[in-house]
């Protein structure tokens, strides 16, 4: 079952000019895919492809302009749905300091039940849970300025949590953190995605797209590819033609290829090139 | 000696209770004409560091000595300083504001006080340094730029100041792969054609241990490793302590090694992984 139908999307951003004309850009032209709920879906491309434009239009913070988007099948152009849609589709994004907005992190991540007018009660049980889940709730009662970066983003995780979503999407939301917190985030998007939640992340890293069980890749506000993680990175034109590199481990297995040593083309992870080598020189 | 660093330390809100020591007894030496990466986590003290190198923050003891002069006793203007180290900081082209690329590029040298002649020059200079067409991009607004080309601008307007030393403080975060790959051969190509020494602060290992000649490690307000790439990224554990990792590439030699009896690798980058490989494949069969 589909959570996400966007059905021939057409969005533009209108400019305006030095002489007060205006002109439109075009910043999606004409997209289709579907969603299925409990998926994990990485979307790609290059800045400017229309990634985040794309992300915006998935839970009503732009409406199309051309086209429609349903989420369960309401119509994310429908006003009247759109605190519906938007507490079933929530967005962390890439700067963890834009997105907290209470000095306690426990404050922050009520924020958004408290705004649906949920029973104090429940606020709180959302509250723990959420911060459980995302291993914060030791740090519930400390300053969001005495957090590291991955440690905030943690808890804009959480604040979206606590909405209860169906599906999240996470704008970039490594793009800013060191190593550590990478991994910690990274970790969190693949449990909450195997405890149920749709999972939608767009990112610059490859590693972290071949994590994924379907990979969206945009061009010039079109989709390029769509495919699952191996198909698209065992083809090495199609990720020069979409601006894209290919991740650490395949990267490795070409440069292998390359010294005419002979070794499979299924090898996409550093786990299975080292099983390989391992089995090969036993 | 380039750059000289002795036992500095310094505290945010001494005396209040929100007390950090941020540099803790930090020395360390750049010498002329190298690439520095520094590495460590959020909040370990490595942009306090930076700020250190061209008088942003005075450090409350110990010395900084920059081509010879000292930048830490009150003997060096500081505008002679800020000459001398250009400082580029995170998501550089939020700072760009004038009308035009060359305008842009042309603020800081004309701020300088120096000759048209002498700004358009360097202006051109620079631009066509950070891998940009002077001529196609020189009257355009910043902000109709992607966002790579924007980052190199403003980039070329430190360049344009004719730094002794380039500081880049995270230059490649949140840019595809494609703009990323073009800011680290800018990098390289600054250093080649300017042979300046470059400190490069970034999370990604990988572009660390490709470009460095030596590393940095910054953990808890100290220096805690300090030598060349290969040395750096062959304590794997150590890293991983301090929140930082080896490069993904590095990560799968190390595995290796733990997994083929007799194998030891020495590999920095891809290509040298790979040729390690084959000769592992090769040798067994």
């Amino acid at each position: 079952m589909s959570i996400i139908s966007v059905q021939n999307l057409i969005y533009e951003y209108v400019r305006t000019l030095e002489d007060g004309s205006t002109r439109k850009y075009r910043a999606i032209d004409g997209v289709s895919f579907d969603i299925e709920a409990g998926s994990f879906v990485a979307i790609i491309g290059r800045n400017g492809s229309g990634k985040s434009t794309l992300a915006k239009n998935l839970n009503g913070l732009l409406v199309p302009d051309e086209g429609r988007v349903l989420i369960d099948g309401m119509d994310t152009a429908d006003d009247d749905l759109i605190w519906d849609i938007r507490s079933r589709i929530a967005m962390v994004f890439q700067n963890p300091d834009n997105q907290i907005v209470s000095s306690i992190i426990e404050d922050d991540v009520a924020f958004g039940p408290e705004n649906l007018g949920i029973e104090p009660d429940e606020i709180r049980r959302r509250v723990d849970e959420a911060l459980n889940a995302v291993g914060m709730y030791e740090h519930r009662m400390k300053g969001a300025h005495m957090l590291s970066g991955g440690q905030k983003q943690r808890v804009a995780i959480a604040g979206a949590l606590a909405m209860r979503p169906d599906c999240i999407i996470f704008d970039e939301p490594t793009a800013m953190l060191d190593p550590k917190g990478r991994s910690q985030v990274m970790h969190i998007i693949k449990q909450l995605n195997a405890e149920g939640i749709t999972a939608i992340l767009i990112t610059h890293f490859m590693e972290e797209a071949q994590e994924a069980d379907r990979i969206i890749v945009m061009k010039d506000g079109s989709v390029y590819s769509d495919s699952t993680p191996e198909e698209f990175f065992a083809d090495r034109e199609k990720i020069k033609g979409a601006g894209m590199a290919m991740p650490p481990a395949v990267d490795l297995r070409e440069r292998i290829a390359d010294r005419g040593v002979d070794i499979p083309e299924e090898i996409m992870t550093g786990e299975t090139l080292v099983d390989y080598i391992v089995e090969q020189v036993k | 000696m380039a750059i000289e660093v002795k036992n500095i330390s310094y505290t945010y809100s001494p005396g209040l209770p929100g007390e950090t020591l941020a540099l803790d007894d930090v020395s360390f030496e750049i010498e002329d004409g190298q690439i520095c990466g520094i590495i460590g986590h959020t909040g370990s003290g490595k942009s306090t560091l930076l700020q250190t190198l061209n008088g942003l923050i005075k450090p409350s003891q110990g010395s900084i000595t920059i081509d010879g002069d000292c930048i830490t006793d009150g003997s060096t203007k500081l505008v002679e300083i800020r000459k001398k180290v250009g400082l580029v900081f995170q998501y550089p082209e939020y700072q760009l504001f004038e009308e035009t690329v060359a305008k842009d590029v042309a603020f800081g040298p004309k701020n300088l006080g120096l000759e048209h002649d002498e700004i358009d020059r360097r202006v051109r200079e620079a631009i066509e340094l950070v891998g940009l067409d002077y001529d196609s991009i020189c009257e355009k607004s910043p902000f109709e730029l992607s966002g790579g080309q924007k980052r190199r601008v403003a980039i070329a307007g430190v360049i344009a100041m004719n730094p002794k030393i380039l500081i880049l403080d995270e230059p490649t975060a949140g840019l595809d792969p494609g703009a990323h790959a073009d800011v680290i051969r800018m990098v390289r190509n600054i250093h080649e054609e300017l042979g300046i020494i470059i400190i490069l602060v970034s999370h990604n290992m990988t572009d660390i241990a490709n470009i460095s000649d030596k590393v940095i490690v910054v953990n808890k307000a100290k220096i805690v490793a300090d030598g060349t790439a290969r040395e750096v990224f062959s304590r794997r554990e150590f890293l991983q302590s301090m929140g930082l990792d080896v490069p993904p590439v590095i990560d799968i030699m190390h595995t290796l090694e733990t997994r083929v009896e007799g194998f030891h690798s020495v590999a920095i980058n891809a290509d040298e992984a790979a040729d390690e490989i084959c000769t592992l494949l090769k040798q067994k069969k």
